[in-house]
C-alpha cells in the first residue's frame, strides 16, 4: 500500500515536472506577464526589457528562456540583436481553456439566479 | 435574465486553483440556504442536462454531502463532502472527493472556500477551489465539458424540432 503511494506520488511528480513547459507555467509568474504585456505591443531586445524591470538582466533572461520553452515567445535575429515577440496564437490557448470553465460556472450561476428569484417569490 | 451582475472568474493553474467572484440580486440568507441546503443545491449544481442527487447531507463540522451526478442515461458520478468549516452565514470551507457508489474515495480532491458578503440587497459570494492535483483540475474539466457538449447538443435537437414547425 505505502509502496503504492510512494509510487503514484512519483508519476505524479513526474508528471508535474514535464509540465515546466506547460503556458500556464509561463503566466504563473508576474514579472513574465510583465514581459508578455511589454513584448504584446512590440518586439524588443533583451536589454530593452530588462531596462523596464528592477531586476538584473540574468533574471529577466531566465524568464525569457521559459517563456521560450512554453513557445509563448519567438525569437528573431535582425543584425547583431535578438528580438523578442508575442505568439498570439498560443496566448489563445489559455483564452480557450478558461474560457470552456467559465461557461460551465455562468450557465450554473444563471440556474441559481431563477433559484433565488423563485425563493424570493416564496417568501413574500 | 440580468446580465449586469458581477462576475469574475480566474484560473491560476501553476497553484492549482479557480477564483470565482459572483453577485447574486438576493439578500443573503438565501443565497446562503442555496449553498448549503441539499434540496437547494440540487437544483442549480448540475449543468444540465445532468442531475444533481444528493444521497445524505449533514451540515455540520466534520459533517458530509454525498451525491451523485446523474447523467440522462443513468450513469452515476459520486463525490463526497466533508464540510471543515462553517460560519454561518459568513464562509464555509470544504473538502470535495469523487468516490464509487460505495463512498472509497479517489487519492486527491479539492478545498472549497466560499465567503459570502452583502451590500444593499446584493450578496457577493467569493469561491477559491485549490485542486491536489493539476491533472485533476483538468480531468474535471473534461468531465464538464463533456455534460456541457450534452446539453448543447439537447439544445440543437430542440431548435430543430422548434423550427420544423
Amino acid at each position: 500500500m505505502a509502496a503504492h503511494i510512494f509510487a503514484t506520488d512519483w508519476l505524479l511528480n513526474k508528471k508535474l515536472n514535464n509540465m515546466r513547459r506547460d503556458i500556464f507555467q509561463a503566466i504563473a509568474d508576474p514579472t513574465r506577464r510583465a514581459i508578455i504585456t511589454l513584448i504584446a505591443l512590440q518586439a524588443m531586445t533583451p536589454n530593452a526589457i530588462a531596462d523596464n524591470f528592477h531586476t538584473t538582466r540574468q533574471s529577466v533572461s531566465k524568464h525569457l528562456r521559459i517563456l521560450t520553452e512554453c513557445e509563448l515567445v519567438k525569437q528573431e535575429q535582425k543584425g547583431r540583436e535578438i528580438y523578442y515577440s508575442l505568439e498570439i496564437e498560443k496566448m489563445k490557448e489559455i483564452d480557450k481553456w478558461i474560457d470552456q470553465f467559465r461557461k460551465i460556472w455562468e450557465t450554473r450561476f444563471n440556474e441559481l439566479d431563477k433559484l433565488l428569484s423563485t425563493m424570493k417569490k416564496q417568501k413574500k | 435574465m440580468i446580465n449586469s451582475l458581477l462576475f469574475d472568474f480566474t484560473v491560476d493553474k501553476a497553484s492549482k486553483t479557480v477564483h470565482i467572484k459572483r453577485e447574486f440580486n438576493a439578500e443573503l440568507s438565501l443565497v446562503w440556504d442555496a449553498f448549503t441546503k441539499a434540496e437547494l443545491i440540487d437544483q442549480w449544481i448540475a449543468p444540465k442536462p445532468m442531475i444533481s442527487k444528493t444521497k445524505y447531507q449533514d451540515f455540520k463540522v466534520g459533517g458530509k454531502r454525498f451525491y451523485a451526478m446523474v447523467s440522462p442515461d443513468g450513469n452515476e458520478r459520486w463525490a463526497l463532502q466533508e464540510y471543515t468549516s462553517i460560519t454561518p452565514k459568513t464562509n464555509f470551507k470544504m473538502y470535495n472527493v469523487f468516490t464509487d457508489k460505495d463512498e472509497n474515495p479517489e487519492l486527491h480532491g479539492s478545498e472549497w472556500d466560499h465567503n459570502f458578503s452583502e451590500e444593499n440587497g446584493t450578496t457577493i459570494v467569493n469561491i477559491i477551489i485549490y485542486n491536489e492535483s493539476l491533472e485533476r483540475l483538468e480531468r474535471i474539466l473534461d468531465g464538464f465539458t463533456q455534460g456541457m457538449k450534452m446539453s448543447l447538443s439537447n439544445l440543437e435537437n430542440l431548435l430543430a424540432t422548434l423550427s420544423k414547425k
